[in-house]
């Protein structure tokens, strides 16, 4: 047994060093080395364009029933008019960027870990480097910048599309006065609110494109090592995700307030 | 001299695999290291190129020793580095024009127009030209190494490394492979270091032949002297004579 804990912290920790080392190695090649942006570009693309369909049912379905639980609650106690500001800040501060997170990562974190990891029992990761290319430059950096810049867009889109979503169920379904919902969601909205949300895409795109990449790269040989390191990459990218969350809340609330 | 190996030490875990291997190649040669499956050949190669860190000994490349380089530092040293691997490792998601010009296109100096021109010339001479818009999915086993040939040769590297070139081919696809090799070393006057367990491509395609055997380099000699030598370890393994087989193990 304690050889065991002794094995699963030294893996624990030894997973922690190398992925500590993959992120040096990202801000040595993000100073020294010219991304290639068409590749960044087609990452964009592929993070962006094909991650529509999740990040739009997402939002919107977030927003809908969280407007709906939240006017169940209100109207009990005659505060219906402040359920559309309840979901602007919830969508904006914590579930818009969590939730797009997670449904990042388990699509695309997913799909990186795979590509790479196949590449590497395949020895192209090695043919690679024996042309001369590093594979955090040629495979990681745009991952990563695809990732850094394209999750903030996702979020806001998914934000936007949330409170869009809980308007039409507060109005139309629920006869919440229009005008009154959109003046108190208004009053109650920070600016901070909105930027905290934001702030944190930054980091969970970042997180999603270290993790997935990492377990790619370290993908043990054969096929069951591609479908443990995909399925590695999106437990822990998921984990890292809402714990982070936790603390980027704390900081962010007392740097920002 | 091109290359030159001292007391290489290669371990993983307690399996001791290269256990103070030394040999040198001169500039030109045409050299294949032989020995048992799983005998550290294929690791002994990718040692060569910085591919695996070894545990403890020196590698001189043209006198520049690359054991103690980090993977930046290594990347420079590649470049004079062309490999043919076992699968071939082509990238499935590029063409075969995309393949073999990988290279040149990532550095960025060449034109667009001359890399077209080079890929097609180095297509020519694998025998595979008018297959650049292919994608490796749609290539034969013999047709994906010639493809890794090209890619491996196209920005003229001063040393070509083969792992087991023949490897899983039919006689006449390995017997091509075989021709190309030569072809390659007598048209670019390259040093060429290959790994294999195929003593008629061995004997075909080198000048010189290593024989690994228990983590050391246990013979040193040319192609005949290998196929005529009695020491019992080279005759038994260019033969292909295995251990006798007692009745109690059969048991």
């Amino acid at each position: 047994m304690t050889s065991l804990a002794k094995q699963l912290a030294r893996d624990w920790f030894g997973g922690l060093g190398r992925g500590t080392l993959l992120c040096r190695e990202i801000v040595v090649s993000l100073v020294r080395v010219k991304p290639v942006w068409r590749d960044v570009l087609y990452q964009m693309y592929f993070i962006g364009v094909k991650s529509q369909t999740v990040v739009i049912i997402t939002g919107m379905f977030t927003g809908m029933v969280l407007c709906a639980q939240t006017y169940f609650q209100f109207h009990r106690v005659k505060m219906d008019s402040l359920t559309l500001a309840v979901v602007s800040v919830s969508m904006g501060s914590e579930l818009g960027p969590v939730l797009t997170g997670l449904m990042v990562a388990g699509r695309v974190g997913a799909a990186i870990a795979a590509q790479i990891g196949t590449m590497r029992v395949t020895e192209q990761i090695d043919a690679l480097r024996t042309l001369a290319a590093h594979p955090v430059d040629y495979l990681v950096v745009p991952r990563f910048l695809g990732l850094f810049l394209t999750m903030p867009l996702l979020t806001v889109e998914s934000i936007a599309l949330g409170i869009a979503a809980a308007y039409v169920v507060a109005s139309f379904l629920l006869g919440v006065n229009q005008a009154d919902a959109w003046h108190q969601m208004m009053r109650h909205t920070d600016d901070i609110d909105m930027l905290t949300g934001v702030i944190k895409t930054f980091v969970f795109g970042g997180v999603i494109a270290v993790v997935a990449c990492y377990k790619g790269l370290s993908c043990p040989q054969g096929a069951e090592g591609v479908g443990h390191a995909t399925t590695e990459a999106v437990v822990y990218s998921s984990i890292t995700i809402l714990i982070s969350n936790f603390f980027l809340t704390m900081i962010l609330n007392t740097l920002l307030r | 001299m091109m290359i030159e190996v001292r007391n290489l030490k290669k371990s993983f875990g307690a399996l001791r695999v290269l256990d103070g291997v030394d040999f040198s190649i001169e500039k030109g040669e045409a050299v294949t290291i032989i020995g048992v499956s799983g005998g550290g050949k294929s690791i002994l190669l990718k040692l060569l190129i910085g591919l695996i860190t070894p545990n403890a000994g020196e590698i001189h490349i043209e006198g520049q020793n690359i054991a103690g380089m980090n993977e930046r530092q290594l990347l420079q040293v590649r470049r004079k580095f062309g490999m043919l691997f076992q699968s071939a490792a082509l990238f499935d998601s590029l063409s075969v024009e995309e393949n073999v010009g990988f290279l040149l296109r990532r550095e960025g100096r060449t034109a667009a127009a001359e890399i077209s021109r080079r890929v097609g010339e180095v297509l020519e001479l694998v025998g595979l030209e008018g297959t650049q818009k292919k994608m490796p999915a749609e290539l034969s086993g013999g047709m994906r190494k010639r493809v890794g040939l090209a890619r491996a040769v196209v920005y003229r590297p001063e040393i070509v490394l083969y792992d087991e070139p023949t490897t899983g081919l039919d006689p006449i696809a390995a017997d091509s492979i075989d021709q190309l090799i030569i072809r390659v070393v007598e048209t670019f006057n390259v040093t060429s270091v290959a790994v294999t367990h195929d003593m008629r491509s061995a004997r075909r395609i080198s000048r010189r032949i290593l024989m690994l055997h228990q983590g050391r380099i246990y013979a040193d000699q040319t192609p005949d002297e290998i196929f005529k030598s009695v020491d019992p370890v080279i005759h038994r393994f260019v033969n292909g004579i295995a251990e006798p087989i007692g009745k109690e193990s059969l048991i």
